[in-house]
């Protein structure tokens, strides 16, 4: 069991259940609508989890307090995801959940900051937000503050110049305090990103960029733990990436072994029982 | 220290009730219009029937080709198709390259992402060129409840300022199929809107001979009190609003203009100034630089000053949430339509 380790542990859930809290929530989003990421959002739940209940300080009553980690969705696609983590940190309200998608919710399909208490930035834009987070880690530096800047991003979103603009200006302006997460899924809107415009080699790429970079298993909590410690305990100020190969439908079997594409069709009856299975593997 | 042009500005958004809930239609693949016929993927087919006689056609996306309706003809001519990734700014140049070379692109995204993402390169490596490469786009103005950054509702205004620039707004199946031939035989650049998935057929349901012009303007519907002018699928919605307002004894006129740029002019003036009538424009776009004050302007500078209001969505971000609610809160569904017009008859 990897317990919780932030710089104010609130619980003694272990970050195992915290990941499967965040599937349960998002497939029970995904009921309400009938449609949603899911596939993304079971894929990337191992990374919120160590990110929320892990890596980052925030104060969950007041999502805006200066000394917050900022956690920039760059995806807004996966809102889903980051709603579910949302809930689970006590930033978003869990009666809202039933909400999702609806007109008039404050959980629209694709994330927007003046929508979503927690939600930093409008992505949805794909290669927005690694830009939008060098400026954000100057201001920082700026301001003395020594809260991090994280940003997830995709596979898809290293196609876009922008990301490369913004991957070069990090390094340039020393911008240690940025750690960008970038879920490595292999799959994008028309197919396999590796087979439409491939970004391999990319550890390699964001060193010759000047980041200090990491690849890991992103559905390998224990990884993925290490690889944040990692992260933050550089010492020089280069910025950091991690890439997460990760696997879409993560946790629902049946799911992980369909056909995948980038919105994964569940029929209306497979929402619960993707919710039973999932129950099967109820950690701790 | 925190920047507070829209800090909490979610503590304002009220939830609705849950009885009075509607799931959301922001995934929506195909514009919906009620007791029309539709055709599956017009844009796909018509380019791959084109692409039989016409060796120069080649097919570029940028990882939106399933939903562009580009995969019909990247799976007829699967070496003729070109998928750049997520990458809309190479698309474009590298459609002007393969035009400098001589062939004939079709590049698609979404309207979004060729207007705000890719202008720069659309405008001085295609526009300044005038070169051959035709941009098509999903997703124009208001057609889905993703929220702004999926809501092309400026992309005429943005293309407008652009010489050389052509610029179609099709309005249904009908429209589509017949102008992708018309589009490849035009000599300069083409900015076009596209409706894909299953798209309605309804112009000749109207006009039997309809037949696609470039540059033409064409009275889909007589009528003697009011004269729409529209443009895209607010065609459709017009000629509904229409049935419905002669229920009401309204008579309203509908002349379907689906090039924006450049403007029939002469189609325009002739039918404006024909007796009396209140003329009003109809856009699924943004009123500031758009068909409206595309025709404002033509009627202005010519002397003919009918009584003139314009429909069209506000100069805003647009909510998210489902399309008939959103068409509806902005008055471009029928009924915002007829709604409109009888407050200004
Ligand atoms: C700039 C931009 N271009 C295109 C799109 C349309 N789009 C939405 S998701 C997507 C796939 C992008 O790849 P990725 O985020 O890796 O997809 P996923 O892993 O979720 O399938 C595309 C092309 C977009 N949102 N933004
Ligand atoms: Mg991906």
């Amino acid at each position: 069991m990897i317990e919780e380790s932030r710089m104010a542990p609130v619980s003694n859930v272990s970050l195992e259940r915290r990941a499967w809290n965040i599937r349960r929530k998002a497939l029970l989003m995904g009921e309400v609508q009938g449609q949603g990421y899911i596939g993304q959002a079971l894929g990337i739940a191992d990374v919120l989890a160590a990110s929320y209940f892990h890596a980052m300080d925030y104060r969950p009553a007041d999502p805006e307090w200066e000394g917050r980690d900022r956690f920039l969705l760059s995806i807004g696609h996966y809102a889903i995801a980051l709603y579910a983590v949302l809930m689970e940190a006590g930033i978003l309200p869990e009666e809202e959940l039933e909400t999702y998608g609806m007109d008039d919710s404050r959980m629209p399909m694709s994330g927007m900051a003046s929508y979503t208490p927690g939600m930093e930035i409008t992505g949805g834009s794909l290669g927005h937000g690694l830009g939008i987070a060098v400026g954000m880690a100057m201001g920082l530096k700026r301001k003395n503050n020594n809260a991090f800047v994280y940003n997830l991003m995709s596979d898809g979103e290293l196609g876009e110049g922008s990301t490369w603009e913004a991957a070069m200006s990090a390094s340039h302006h020393k911008l240690g305090n940025l750690i960008c997460l970038v879920d490595f899924n292999d799959q994008q809107a028309d197919g396999k990103s590796t087979e439409m415009l491939s970004a391999e080699p990319v550890v390699p790429k964001f060193e010759a960029f000047g980041w200090h970079a990491q690849r890991v298993n992103g559905n390998d909590l224990a990884a993925v733990v290490a690889a944040f410690d990692a992260a933050r305990a550089v010492t020089d100020d280069r910025p950091r990436v991690i890439v997460f190969d990760t696997t879409m439908c993560k946790g629902v079997p049946f799911l992980e072994q369909r056909d995948i594409t980038h919105f994964v069709r569940v029929e209306a009856d497979e929402w619960s029982k993707a919710l039973n299975v999932l129950e099967e593997g109820k950690p701790a | 220290m925190t920047h507070d042009s829209h800090a909490r500005r979610y503590e304002q958004r009220k939830v609705t009730p849950k009885e009075n809930r509607v799931a959301t239609s922001a995934m929506i693949a195909s514009l919906a219009a009620e007791g029309y016929d539709t055709e599956p993927a017009p844009f796909g087919h018509a380019l791959v029937e084109l692409a039989k006689t016409r060796e120069d056609i080649v097919g570029l996306s940028a990882d939106l080709a399933k939903y562009t309706d580009l995969h019909i003809f990247a799976n007829a001519y699967p070496d003729r198709f070109y998928q750049m990734g997520m990458a809309e700014q190479v698309l474009v140049s590298a459609a002007a390259g393969l035009a400098r070379e001589g062939f004939t692109p079709f590049a698609t995204t979404y309207a979004v992402f060729a207007s705000r993402r890719a202008y720069d390169f659309i405008a001085m490596a295609i526009a300044e060129e005038n070169l051959p490469v035709k941009i098509v786009c999903a997703l124009p103005g208001l057609t889905t409840g993703y929220g702004p950054s999926h809501q092309a509702t400026e992309d005429l205004a943005i293309f407008r300022g652009l010489p050389n620039m052509t610029i179609v707004d099709p309005c249904d199946a009908v429209d589509i199929r017949q102008m992708v031939p018309v589009l490849a035989d035009h000599k300069g650049p083409v900015y076009s809107r596209l409706l894909r998935g299953k798209v309605p057929s309804v112009l000749t349901r109207y006009k039997p001979d309809y037949q696609f012009q470039l540059g033409r303007a064409q009275l889909i519907r007589e009528g003697k009190d009011v004269l729409m002018v529209t443009s895209g699928f607010m065609t459709m919605r017009a000629l509904d609003a229409a049935e419905r307002l002669s229920k009401d004894g309204v008579d309203v006129a509908v002349l379907h203009n689906p090039t924006i740029k450049p403007l029939d002019r002469a189609t325009i003036l002739a039918e404006a100034g024909r007796g009396g009538r209140l003329v009003v424009t109809a856009e699924n776009h943004t009123i500031v630089g758009g068909l409206g004050e595309a025709v404002a302007t033509t009627l202005l500078t010519n002397g003919v000053t009918p009584t003139f209001r314009m429909i069209g969505l506000p100069d805003e971000f647009l909510e998210a949430g489902a399309l008939p609610t959103l068409h509806d809160m902005y008055g471009i569904s029928v009924d915002g339509i007829v709604r409109q017009i009888k407050g200004w008859i």
